[in-house]
This record gives structure tokens, sequence and C-alpha cells, in this order.
């Protein structure tokens, strides 16, 4: 047996071997090689298998920890595929584990205002509905943002986040569902959301690079557009971003009013595309059309009640660049923004008993630059301007009322500039402070000093583009 | 004579085959976006050009701070498998790209979506959540490919998941994977036998993404630049570092290519220790080009600063 193999391991190590050395060497020496060789290949094999072991006793440990992580939280990472350990304690999860990821923004300001805030107004515009104007002077408690958000099944997930303010009043800033897996990238969304026309329209407040939002926003929007109502959002499947979005809504929220009436009262239709210019450098741009109308939208100034019903229509063009070195923005970033927007309007307008054709195009925009210019610190310079254009107003082109029955229209560009210096200590947390020159009241200049908290607790979701 | 024609007719069967998988469009490439380079490398490893693969950040971006950018969306919404450490490594981003991208397939608890750190034993698991001890990761130190040994695991099961992705090439990735394994574990073995003057070496890292590489080469940390997890060091920190470091010395101060360079040269200036820099991930430098170079380096720089 011992011979038989040691003739053909020597064979083969003849053949393996230079000819010249096989024919030299005798059978022992072939023998020892040969041994040598058989040693070789059964440590190996013993290598292996103890690495085999080993790697086999890691594995068992990392489900180990994943049984243990997923007994601790819902939203574990997701289990491995492989068999599942037979692991009793994942059974073991509470109640609470189902529970919605809750996140708290609390935020609160300290402003110092020249001009009396009550007397706040955009000249040659109608007096928007909703968060508009630098707010209180002193002390004031921002929106605290409540947020709850979870996956409901496979299909769905939902989100609500409450704004609580600090007038004590709580409102559904938003509330609404959306699908998780429709694929072909598709997403709906269905309730009250925040749209997706424009650039900032889509961001919580707490993300902005300023204390408020820019004029344009304020004028047109009351703030931010929320309709109620649902969304679509479709990715086109290219190695650049293109996607395009179509809403439909109630046309409560303003420039819409309540109407009374069935049916889709607000559309909106968006497309926005980017892509990134090497690996520091991104931009985003984006058109934005939103066709919504209103029923005796009422609003007073100087003591005259005024209403508007009829159409309204906004388009809007946005753009952003970001550019951070190597895509670590960590250090410095710089981003730039900026957009347009057109507003249409055409109806009747009433003045007390009195109505009459009504029709105007309006328009804002506003430019901003944010720099970190070090950890943790940045600076940011904004301006803001609007046009009210002259509205054909129908009473008094007719010469029934005098320009001076509607002293909110009379033509003016309103026009804002502001500075800005934060400082984050960390991704949760940020303290502004913020100056600005407010030219929104004709002839007028509000000259508003902000300090800002923003703080933000519990789970935190990340920051869209 | 008859084997002869055999093989000539198998060799015009495969020469056939052969045109005719030129002719035909060729098999689509499974689409692969990895979020760290290391995956990217790993994948390759595995699939070869059965994968078109794409890593969404590069060897000199924190891994942890990354935006999700428009051209980042897009390749999202074209991937079939998604291959990440994951353990919370990418929340600020990753979430953002998969729910925007609307690719269904990619989807966490799919099996589009890997998630290498779920398959390795993890250091550091926290006892407590609290965001006052800084940036704290959930589920444990989430840096797990430093050590090979890791690598090897993942492999395993990344070769299983291409498999199961697409089962016409099942073979293929299988016999890549034991190709990979074994040229891995002798590579490990040639490592572990030039790192063995490291075992002991105590040092001080910049942020704590060092802990698989430790572990593995038997090295220690005293100290950490970032006073806690994600913050930036400060001069009054790095003051009392230095201070620390008179009772507790170390050999060097250790830090990834894409971590700022200041805070580690002013300690090794004033603790007179080197500094040294290890690629941490694939592609960090041109001595970096794939994982088998990876380890190469990091363990030759760590052995020529402690000569």
């Amino acid at each position: 047996m011992f011979k038989h193999s040691v003739m053909t391991v020597a064979i083969a190590a003849a053949f393996a071997l230079p000819l010249s050395a096989g024919a030299a060497e005798s059978p022992e020496l072939a023998a020892i090689r040969a041994q040598i060789q058989e040693m070789k290949q059964s440590y190996e094999a013993r290598l292996q298998a103890l690495e085999q072991r080993l790697q086999d006793a890691q594995a068992a440990v990392a489900e180990a920890q994943n049984a243990a992580a997923s007994a601790q939280q819902a939203n574990a990472p997701a289990a491995p595929a492989a068999p599942a350990p037979a692991a009793p304690t994942t059974a073991a999860a509470g109640d609470n584990s189902f529970n919605p990821s809750i996140s708290l923004v609390l935020g609160g300001t300290f402003s110092n205002l020249s001009q009396d805030p009550s007397t706040y107004r955009f000249g040659g515009f109608m007096p928007p509905v909703g968060e508009v104007g630098p707010g209180s002077r002193s002390f004031n408690l921002g929106e605290s943002e409540l947020t709850m958000a979870a996956n409901i099944d496979p299909m769905f997930a939902g989100q609500l986040t409450f704004a609580l303010t600090g007038e004590n009043e709580a409102s559904v800033e938003e509330a609404f569902v959306r699908t998780r897996e429709l694929g072909g990238g598709t997403n709906v969304k269905a309730g009250r959301f925040l749209s997706g026309v424009g650039y900032l329209n889509a961001q919580h407040s707490h993300t902005w690079d300023f204390v408020d939002a820019p004029l344009a926003y304020q004028a047109f929007f009351g703030g931010q557009y929320k309709p109620d109502g649902v969304q679509v959002r479709w990715l086109a499947p290219f190695n650049t971003f293109l996607e395009v979005g179509a809403e439909v809504g109630s046309g409560r929220s303003f420039p819409g009013n309540d109407r009374n009436k069935n049916g889709f009262n607000a559309t909106s239709v968006f497309a926005h595309a980017g892509d990134d210019i090497g690996d520091s450098a991104s931009w985003r741009a984006g058109l934005s059309y939103l066709r919504t109308g209103a029923a005796d939208r009422a609003y007073e100034f100087d003591g005259i009640p005024n209403a508007f019903s009829g159409k309204s229509s906004i388009w809007m063009a946005d753009a952003v660049y970001k550019w951070a070195p190597n895509g670590n923005p960590t250090r410095t970033n710089f981003k730039l923004q900026g957009e347009y927007m057109r507003r249409k309007e055409s109806g009747t307008l009433a003045a007390g008993e009195l109505a009459d054709a009504y029709a105007s195009t309006q328009s804002g925009w506003y430019l901003q630059g944010v720099y970190q210019f070090m950890p943790n610190w940045r600076a940011g310079l904004r301006f803001d301007r609007l046009s009210s254009g002259t509205p054909f107003i129908g009473l008094v082109d007719s010469g029934a009322l005098g320009m001076d029955a509607f002293p909110a229209l009379v033509r003016y560009k309103p026009q804002r500039s502001s500075v800005m210096l934060d400082w984050s200590p960390s991704e949760f947390s940020r303290l502004r402070l913020q100056f600005a020159r407010d030219e929104a009241r004709p002839g007028q200049t509000d000259n508003q000093v902000y300090l800002q908290y923003i703080m933000s607790l519990g789970a935190h979701a990340g920051h869209t583009f | 004579m008859r084997t002869l024609t055999k093989s000539v007719s198998n060799k015009l069967l495969a020469a056939g085959a052969l045109a005719l998988s030129l002719a035909l469009p060729a098999q689509a490439a499974i689409n692969v976006l990895t979020c760290e380079p290391e995956w990217a490398a790993l994948t390759t490893e595995l699939a070869g050009d059965k994968a078109s693969v794409s890593s969404a950040t590069n060897a000199l971006q924190d891994p942890h701070r990354v935006e999700a950018r428009p051209g980042l969306i897009a390749r999202t919404r074209n991937a079939d498998l998604l291959v990440c450490t994951g353990l919370d490594l990418e929340a600020g981003w990753l979430p953002l790209l998969v729910q925007q991208s609307g690719n269904a397939k990619i989807a966490k608890g799919q099996p589009g979506y890997f998630e290498a750190g779920s398959f390795v034993p993890r250091l550091d698991v926290p006892a407590k959540l609290d965001r006052a001890e800084g940036d704290v990761h959930a589920f444990g130190n989430p840096h797990v490919h430093l050590n090979p040994h890791n690598i090897a695991l993942i492999s395993a099961q990344l070769a299983k998941r291409l498999a199961a992705i697409d089962p016409a090439n099942a073979a293929y990735y299988a016999a890549r994977q034991a190709d990979f394994a074994g040229r891995w574990s002798q590579a490990m073995r040639k490592w572990e036998t030039q790192a063995a003057p490291l075992r002991g070496l105590t040092l001080v890292e910049h942020h704590r993404n060092m802990e698989y590489l430790m572990s593995w080469l038997g090295m220690r940390q005293v100290g950490t630049l970032e006073p806690k997890p994600g913050v930036e060091p400060s001069a009054a920190q790095l003051g009392q570092l230095l201070a620390q470091l008179q009772q507790q010395p170390a050999k060097l101060v250790l830090r990834a290519a894409y971590q700022d360079e200041r805070a580690s040269n002013w300690l090794s200036q004033r603790a007179h220790i080197p500094a040294v820099v290890v690629p941490f991930t694939v592609g960090a430098d041109k001595e970096s080009g794939d994982l088998f170079a990876l380890f190469d380096t990091t363990v030759q720089r760590l052995t020529q600063a402690v000569k």
C-alpha cells in the first residue's frame, strides 16, 4: 500500500519536477518530498476547515445580534435571507415595537422689528392668507413640529406632522399616506402634504436657510402651498435625474379658498431635472404650474372690505446649485438657489355692493447663497423682490370707483435684503442670527433682527437635496 | 478519429455559441449600486462582467454625510441590487434615495437590498442610546469592512444574493466566490504574518472607524481625536487628549484618507508620534486599487510606522 502510493507520488513528482532533477533523484528523496507535500496539503485542509468553523461561528454571532436588535426595535435592519436562527427572543418584543417613529422640532425666535408688525403688508398685493410677515416682537415661540411616521404595511407608509404654534394652536401641517412599492419610479401620496411645486415649497420650515420664507412664497402661497389631495410622481429611468409630478387638490389652500365645489379644484404639474457636475457639485432645476381658483376670497384694508372671485394660476421656475469639495459637505460647502414666480388672477373684484372684472399679473423672485466657511458655521445672503404690476380693475376702469377705493392694489415693488449667520454644533441643533432690511410696505423700511434656535429631537429623517 | 470529430464538433458548437452570444444583445448585466467603494470592489470580484457596478460614494467621501443628490436618485432608480453597509451608517441619505427613486426592488427587506453589516459580528453595540453621546449607531459600529474576515463572511453571502437576483448566472457567481475565497484566505494569512509586530500596539484614531481593524490585528485605541462620535475636534479637547497621552502613551495617530489631516497632524507634532493615513477603502489612493491592495497598503503603512 505504502509502496504503491510512494510509487505513484514518485512518478507524479518525476513529471512535475524538471526532467534533469527527476532523473538524478533517488526514490528516498522523492519519498521525502512527497511526504512534505502531503503534510502541506493536510495542513492546508485543516487550516481551511478551521477557517470555515471560525466563519460559521462569526455568522452565528451576527445572527444572534440581529435577533437581539430586532427584539429591541421594530425597524431593525432587514434580517439576512439566511434561515432564521431559532431565537425565541424575537417574540418578546412589546406592544411598542410597532409604534411610529417620533421626531420633534423645537424652534423659537427673539425679534427686534423697527416697524409695527401689525401694519405689515406687501404694497400692491391683496393680503395673503397664511403665515405672512415678520411675526411678533420680542420672544416668540416658533412652530414646534411633531412628526410621527411609520410603515403601515408592505404597501403603504404614513406620516403626520403637527405644527404647534406659540398662540396655543395646533394645526395639521402634513398628514399623508404614501405608497412604498409601486415600483417603476412611481410614488403616490394622498392627504395633506407639502406640494412638489418649486424648490423650497417641499421643505419643512426647520430646514430653511433663513428664519422666514421668501417674500414670493408669502405673497403667492401664504407661506407654503399645502394642498389636501393626491400627488403622483414619476422618476424617469435615465442616469440623469428627471422627475415629473402632478397633483390634484381641494383648492382650499391659498391662493384658492373653499368654493363648496365637487371635483378637482386645484391642479398642479411640475418637472425637475438635475445631475452631478463631477464629484463636487450638483444642480437641480424645475418648472411648475399651479391652477386654482377662489370664490369671495375676502380681505380688508384700511377698513374697506374687498373680495376676489375667479381663477388663479402660478408659473414657477426654480434652480439650485450645491457645491461641496469632493462631495464632503462637513467642512465647507456652498449652496445657491433662486426661484421665480408669476401669478395671474382673473375674475371679479367686489367692493361693498359693487363688483366688476379684475385681472392681474404679478411676479416675484428671490436669490440666495449660503456658504459654510468652517465646520458648523454658515453665512448667507438673500435678496427678495416682488412686482405687483398694475391690475385691471373694472370698477376703476368704468369710473364707478376711484383707485382710492383699492389702496392695497396701488402699484408697488416690495423688496428685502437679508443676511444670516448660523452655528450648528451638531446636525440636530442650530442657532441663527439674521438681519433683514424689509421694504414690503410702500415708503417704509423695517429693520428686522432675529435670533433663532432650531433643535430636533428623536428620530431624524434625512434632508432632501 | 471519433474523438477527434467529437472535439472538433464541440469546438464548432462552442464557437457558434460564442458567435451567437456576441450577435444577440448581450445578456443585460445586472445593475448594482453600492453605498461604499469597498462593496463595489467586492461585487466586481464576485460578478465580473455579469454586473455593472457603481458606488454611490467615492473613497474620499465621509459615508456618514452624503447628500441625496439628484444624480444619485437617478442611479438608485435603475439598480437591481443595492449593496450597503447598513447598521444606520447611511441613515442620513439612503432611505431618502430609496424612497424618492420609486424602485420597489431595493426597498429594505427585499432581495434587492443587501445589508453587509448584518452578516458579521458587530463591535461597540451601545448599551444606552442617547444623542448626548454624539452620533451613536444603535446597531453597533458600522465600519465592518476593515477586518478581512468580515469581507470573507460577506462575500459568501453576497455571492448567494447575486445568484438569487440573477439565477441564470448562479454557477458563475459560486465559482468566482470559491476562487475569491481561496485567494482571500491566503492573503489574510500573509497579512496576519506581516502584521504580527502590531499586536498590542496602542494608537489614537480620528473617529471610531478603525475598531474592526484593531480587533483583527490586536491593536488597542487609547483615545479619539473627535471628543464624541461625529463631533469635530476642538483645540481645547485636543489639549486634553495630549495630556491624557502622558499617562497612556500611544505609538501612532491613525486616520482614514477621507478625514481632515489637521487634528491628526497637530497631535502628531506635539506627542511626537507618527501620523498614519490608511486608505480606509478601495480607491482612496493609487496603491489601493482593489480589496487586496487595500489591505496590503493598510498593513504596510502600519508596520512601517512602528519600525
